[in-house]
């Protein structure tokens, strides 16, 4: 009996996982690939880890989906009335992503029956951390390496968002997110929801320390927040030169290494924490990394430079 | 008196999964977009309001029964805004056509 809704979970994720793939146009399989996200994180949800179903829910079904829908809006402008990729090219792109599939479901099922775990070693360890939560724990104090290299990829992709921009409106704003005709209704969630979601965003990351949240889920909430007042029109995406906007995009990152390198002198090496004070230091670092997490998915979204700088 | 909070649990909850089927079902059947939200939205509003409060009782201590309170009004005001506008898009894409 208590398999049953686990199974049709199972089969909903199918479904919409098929509904993404098959899909004739693309629209509407970004939006299937939006309700495999949402499924995906109830997945997460049921096996546990509520961090990951978090980050799922917020970055996989929410700030992805958006992306790629302003992708599809974007490439619906350019290429109208060009015809598709050859045969050859989709039969090519196919088989490479079954292939792909098959070699991952290969690995994930024939491995040992119990795969090998460093989790108990966690858990004996980790109240030297001095934090609650384990996930934060092993993000931000056993590999904070790949933390660190994570947030260095997020930089690189909105490097990449704004390189997309023409060189005559370099440095400018990206394109308004307003809609040609106001609507009423969104004003008033911009009015109202951005208090309450900011209250939500600062709360998700100050509790990652002890308890399921972190940087990405309250930052992309943080994000979402901004995107949504700019939405409504009730602010403009500020200019991409700008130099408050670059120093916070880089300001998590920055703090990060440098409290990486303090680690020669103040601990036992790079990314190391001195005893003691791990927990100050780490909640420190989620706070500044937060900031800038938030700033890269909002601009992120926002697209790159569409309009000439004044 | 657990037995009277169970019973009211099992009460709420239960009306509340009916109106989220009958939501489905409107959903699934009705013939275009401003009836299937018309159904979507009872659902949400009512299905949703009557599982939280049938959840109420349930919760370990006074701060989770206040976070589903909380989540409920995020919801009923999520769910409220997105219907307006699900409604306005559609209205106008009629008038405009």
């Amino acid at each position: 009996m208590s398999m049953l809704p686990d199974l049709l979970l199972v089969m909903l994720v199918l479904g919409a996982a098929l509904w993404t793939v098959a899909a004739r146009d693309r629209r509407s399989s970004v939006i299937g690939f939006i309700a495999l996200g949402l499924l995906l994180a109830l997945v997460w949800m049921r096996l546990y880890a509520v961090d990951v179903a978090l980050t799922e829910a917020a970055v996989g079904g929410g700030a992805t989906g958006l992306l790629l829908l302003r992708a599809c809006a974007r490439l619906d402008s350019i290429d109208a009335g060009k015809p598709s990729a050859g045969r050859t090219l989709q039969l090519l792109i196919g088989f490479c992503c079954a292939a792909m599939g098959v070699g991952i479901a290969a690995a994930a099922l024939g491995g040992p029956d119990l795969p090998p775990t460093l989790a108990p070693a966690v858990a004996a360890n980790i109240d030297a951390v001095g934090l609650g939560n384990p996930v934060t724990v092993v993000l931000l104090a056993y590999r904070a390496i790949d933390t660190l290299l994570e947030k260095i990829v997020l930089i690189a992709a909105l490097v990449g968002v704004w390189s997309l921009a023409p060189d005559d409106v370099w440095g400018g704003p990206p394109a308004s997110l307003k809609l040609a005709k106001a609507s009423e209704p969104l004003t008033f969630l911009a009015q109202i929801l951005p208090p309450v979601g900011f209250v939500i965003g600062v709360y998700l990351i100050w509790n990652g320390a002890d308890e399921p949240g972190g940087t990405f889920q309250g930052g992309t909430v943080l994000a979402a927040m901004w995107l949504l007042v700019m939405l409504a029109g009730l602010a403009e995406p500020p200019e991409t030169r700008r130099a408050l906007l670059q120093y916070l995009v880089v300001f998590g990152p920055a703090v990060f290494l440098i409290s990486g390198f303090s680690g020669f002198w103040l601990a036992e090496g790079f990314l190391s924490y001195p005893t003691g004070f791990a927990k100050t230091m780490i909640v420190a670092l989620e706070v500044a990394l937060a900031l800038s997490i938030a700033v890269i998915v909002a601009m992120m979204l926002a697209g790159p430079s569409a309009r000439t700088p004044r | 008196m657990t037995m009277f909070w169970d019973a009211m649990t099992i009460v709420f909850v239960s009306t509340g999964v009916f109106f989220f089927l009958a939501g489905t079902v409107g959903l699934l059947r009705f013939p275009d977009t401003l009836t299937r939200l018309h159904a979507l939205t009872k659902a949400d509003t009512l299905g949703f309001g009557l599982i939280a409060i049938g959840l109420l009782p349930q919760s370990a201590d006074v701060r989770v029964g206040l976070k589903l309170l909380v989540i409920w009004l995020i919801l009923q005001f999520a769910g409220a805004c997105s219907g307006q506008l699900i409604a306005q898009f559609e209205h106008r894409s009629r008038h405009s056509s």
